[in-house]
Formats: structure tokens, sequence, C-alpha cells
């Protein structure tokens, strides 16, 4: 099967004041269309660099990184922000929904981006919820729901684009066992029924089960 | 759901907090409006003036006079079109309180060269028959409570003795930039009572106004009055109406310098109230705005939701003073004598500084948020703990 991911020996070190801090070393990593990925190691391995790294939103300072036919290591801040918004769906451990917007809202800020019409936008948001489980929540705030239903609502506005991939930190980091079970789930969906790539970072073995492949990050290497 | 309405919901997030905002910026916009209306009053005279006249006064001093003998010299200067002329009376009416302007002009030709000021034809022809006939403003009028036919006795000072006038006419302002608060008689009237009671006061005319048929011309004309009287005992100094009534306000220039700073330190504070607000804000949204930047949105995007936040803010404060602005004016025109100031109300202009300050308040107080929420990379965003 064709990679749909390309990590080429890529490297990446933060500054903090002077001091330079190695995080990945040299990592290469191929993810197939289709895959579900889990990501683990322990905090500090540099597993949401990784991933930060292939949904584009950091860069490395050595190596490549090819999702789905692009070098998105060579794109500059606005053509990376716009390949950002057709190709990724972002899924947060604190499921950062915007307080201020009702879930459809929510749902529907990526789809801002788009060229849809409103009647189409309205489509796509009330299918991702409907994916998600939570048509009869729309017109309801962050706040009047559940940390599960928040969580459904930020992986409905991860999917309302239909993205090449799907990331995923921590998506379970924040919940209770019931609802990281519906959120397992609902990503094993998403990969099974919607053919979705993920790559998902987790500390949580149980979660991992849940992937096709896990891959385990030490001190910035990949075992 | 379009931005814009994010924007707005983002304005309005912190309910308190933005009203208090919206408030300081209406107040400090009606400070602002009241102030430049101040000045803009101040200036009234000026602004009054028409090109097409010019006065004549005595070159070394307003106070002292021009001999009457002068009216026909001037007359037969090509370009000139009427001559006219006044003498400051002052006198007390009631108590020294009770200031207006009172002048004893030429009642035949002071509405020709004063076109703003509008009678009816028929109180005209009254007041110009009586020689102790007088006509004012309808401001003054009101603020007294005159009307026709009514006696208004003056204690004069520079004039002494007690002087009686009859009101026979009133007149209109123009329009709002005009003064309706002059109060004028016949200066024969007053120069007969000087040659029976003060001999060797007659015939002295405080200014000339001068009526031109070409305002281009007013350089030429002035100095050519000027060399008619050029090493006579009463030598002259014409210029324009405008050059003129700037003179009568150079003595308060500094007050006026100030006003125009302390109008322009208002400015200061609003942008520091909204600025202050939206530093606040954007800190608070910085991980919303990686969470934005994540999905796809741009710099622009972020740009226009900031200062577009900051631009409701600022607009909401700005139409709200602007609107509170109108009562204040007003309760100030009808609480000072009009005399004071006869010519008070917000100028178009004034609206527009008000409302453009605050509007390029609202992008200025952006800018700093703006230039953080670009430089924060998504991923210290991210990571940010308000």
């Amino acid at each position: 099967m064709a990679s749909m991911i390309e990590v080429q020996g890529v490297s990446k070190s933060y500054w903090r004041d002077s001091f330079e801090i190695p995080v990945l070393n040299n990592i290469t990593l191929a993810v197939p269309e289709g895959e579900f990925l889990a990501l683990m190691g322990p905090s500090g391995s540099g597993k949401t660099t990784l991933l930060n790294l292939i949904a584009g939103i950091d860069r490395p300072n050595k190596g490549s990184i090819v999702v789905s036919g692009t070098n998105i290591a060579s794109l500059g801040e606005s053509q990376l922000a716009k390949w950002r918004s057709t190709h990724v769906g972002f899924i947060f451990q604190f499921y950062n929904l915007l307080p201020v917007l009702t879930a459809f809202e929510n749902v529907e800020l990526p789809l801002l981006l788009t060229s849809l019409s409103k009647k189409e936008r309205r489509e796509h948001v009330e299918a991702a919820l409907t994916v998600v489980g939570l048509t009869d929540r729309m017109h309801h705030y962050p706040k009047q729901l559940s940390g599960g239903q928040e969580q459904r609502v930020a992986i409905a506005r991860a999917i309302a684009t239909d993205p090449t991939i799907l990331v995923a930190d921590e998506p379970t980091g924040d919940l209770d066992k019931n609802s990281a079970e519906e959120i397992l789930t609902l990503l094993g969906r998403l990969n099974k029924e919607y053919k979705k790539t993920i790559v998902m970072v987790t500390h949580d073995p149980r979660a991992a089960e849940r992937a096709h492949t896990s891959r385990h990050l030490d001190k910035g290497e990949l075992q | 759901m379009k931005v814009f309405k994010l924007m707005f919901k983002n304005a309005l997030r912190h309910k308190l907090r933005t009203f208090l905002t919206i408030l300081g910026i209406s107040i400090a916009v009606v400070a602002f409006g009241f102030l430049r209306t101040v000045v803009t009053a101040w200036y009234a005279g000026v602004e009054m003036s028409a090109a097409n006249r010019l006065v004549t006064r005595n070159s070394i001093s307003f106070i002292f006079p021009l001999p009457y003998a002068y009216r026909d010299r001037i007359a037969r200067i090509p370009g000139v079109e009427t001559v006219s002329y006044a003498n400051w009376f002052g006198g007390v009416y009631i108590d020294k309180s009770q200031f207006f302007p009172r002048m004893a002009v030429d009642a035949e030709t002071i509405f020709e060269v004063y076109p703003e000021f509008i009678v009816p034809p028929d109180q005209l022809e009254a007041f110009k028959k009586e020689r102790n006939a007088c006509v004012m403003g309808a401001d003054l009028a009101q603020q007294y409570g005159f009307k026709i036919g009514d006696v208004i006795p003056i204690e004069g000072d520079i004039y002494p003795g007690k002087w009686e006038f009859v009101v026979r006419a009133i007149y209109q302002p123009r329009d709002k930039t005009v003064d309706g608060t002059q109060f004028y008689f016949h200066w024969e009237y007053v120069d007969e009572r000087m040659k029976q009671e003060m001999p060797g006061r007659e015939g002295d005319v405080g200014w000339y106004i001068i009526k031109i048929n070409d305002p281009n011309q007013s350089a030429t004309i002035s100095e050519q009055v000027d060399n008619l009287f050029k090493n006579s005992r009463a030598e002259t100094k014409t210029e324009t109406e405008r050059a003129f009534q700037e003179g009568f306000i150079q003595g308060t220039s500094l007050i006026i310098t100030l006003l125009n700073f302390i109008s322009f330190v208002i400015i200061g504070i609003i942008l520091l109230v909204l600025g202050n607000t939206m530093i606040m804000s954007a800190r608070e949204r910085t991980k919303e705005y990686a969470v934005l930047k994540t999905i796809g949105f741009s710099g622009k995007h972020l740009l226009g939701l900031i200062a577009g936040e900051s631009l409701v803010i600022s607009a909401l404060g700005g139409a709200l003073g602007l609107l509170l602005t109108y009562p204040l004016v007003g309760v100030f025109s009808i609480a000072v004598p009009k005399s004071w100031f006869p010519v008070f109300y917000v100028e178009p202009t004034t609206l527009v500084m008000a409302g453009l300050s605050a509007l390029v308040v609202g992008i200025v107080a952006s800018l700093f948020p703006v230039q953080r929420a670009l430089r924060t990379s998504i991923v210290d965003g991210l990571r940010f703990v308000g």
C-alpha cells in the first residue's frame, strides 16, 4: 500500500534561552494510507513534536515530511495554513473548542475557509455531527456539554472538511474510562468505515491497542 | 456563521469589560467633541468672515477712532462697493454680567455689508426711520425675552449717560454659523449726543467695514486705503475681515492651543483604554488563536478577527460618544449666556474628527495584540496557559 505519510531523516530541536534542546533525532517513518498508528512513549520523548511536524504546525530542522505527495517542509506559512485546512483534521487532548460558539458553529469553523455555500456548509456540519452522534446537541455551547461530548464535537470539527489525515494528541487523556472508550470506538469507525489515516499520540496502552500499529519513541528516537 | 459573527461574539465575551471600555471611549469622545466645539466656537468670528469684506481701523490701535470724513474717500476707491462703519459702544444693561455686544452702526449700510443678518424689510424700514431704534439678533431677543417695541435702557460708560433704545427690528442669522446676539443702533444718534454733551468726540468712527466687488482685490484695495491716509493724524490699517477677527483671538491662542492639546491627549487616553482591553483579550485567547491557525486560519484572518473586534468596540464607543455629545452641547449652550459663545454647535468636522479618531484608535489598539498573535507559533500557542 502507498505511504500516506513519509517522514525521512527528520530532526528537531528547540532553543530555550541559549540552550539547544534536541527533541527528535533522525526520525524515519512511513504511514500507509488508511493506517491507524499510535505513537507512544514517555513524557518528553518527542511524540507530540513528531505529530505536530506531520500535521504541519511545526517545521523540522532537518529532513523531509511528505504527506499525500506534498513535501510540507517546503511550503510557506500561508501555503501551509491552506494545506492544513484541507488535509489535516486535528484532535486535541483538551478539545479546544471555542467557548463562544455552539457545537454547530465550532464544527463549521474550518468550513468557513472553503468556498462552500451556507447550505452546503450546513449539510457538512450536520453530516459530521451525525457521524459523532451529536445532532441533538448542535446548538449547545461547549460549557453545556460533557467532556466526552466536547471531544466528539472536536472530532466532528476535525472531519468536517473530509481531511486526508487525522492527527490526535492524547484524545482520551482528559476523559473518564467510558468516554475514552466512546472516543476510541469513534476513531476506529472513522478509520474503518471512512478510511481515514489516523496518527494518534497516547500514553494509554489500552488506547494504543485500538490502533493497527504502535510505534514507541524514546529520547527523540523511534524504537 | 461568518467570521464577523465570531468577531462580535468575541467582543461581547466579557460583557462588563467590553461595556466599561465602550463607556470609557464614549466619555472620551464626548470630552473630545465638546472641547473641539469650544475651540470651534472660539473661532466662530473668524469662520463667519466674508472674503469680500475688509476692515479699516486706526493703525495704532483698535481703541483709537478714525474720522468720519474717511468714509467718502474710501468709497471713491475703485472696487469698493459699500462702506459702512461702527463704534464699540459698551455700556451696561442691568449689570455688568449681562454682556452682549452693543454697537453704534450706520443704519443705512450695515445690513448691506452683513447680508447674513436677515431683517424683515418692514422692520428694517422702521429701524432706519427712528433715531433711537435698535435691531438685535433673534438669539439675544430670545435670551432676554425682548420683542418689537420694547425699550432697552443702557447705562453708558464709553459714551456716558443714560441711553434708551427702542427695539424696531429683530434679525435672523442666515444659518447656525452666524452670530445671533448682535445689538445695533444708529451711529448718528450717538454722534448727535456726543456733539451736544462731549464736544470733540463727534465724528469718531471705530472702524470701517468695506464691501468690495472682487475678493481677489482685497490686498490691493487694502493698500490703497492705507496709502490714502498715510502721514495723516489717523493712519489706517486695513485688512481682511478674517485677519481682523484673528487679531482679536490672538491673545487667547495659548488657551486654544491648550484646549487642542487636551483634546488630543483624550485620544491618547482612548487608545490606552482600548489597547489595554485588546491586549488582555488577545492574551486570554492565545490558545484559541493557535487552534484557529491549526485549523487553517491565516494571519490575515487573525488580523481581521482582532482588529475587527477592536474596531467594533471603538465604533460602538465612538457612536455612543457622538450621540451623547449633542445633548451635552445643547445643555451647555442653554446654561451659558448666548453672548459668551454666540455660535455654539457641533460642527460636522468635529463629528468626522471624533469618529475617525475612534476608528484610528480601534486599528492602532489592535496592532500589538495582532503582532503578538501572529508571532506566537502554533506550538507555543497551544502550550499557553493563561
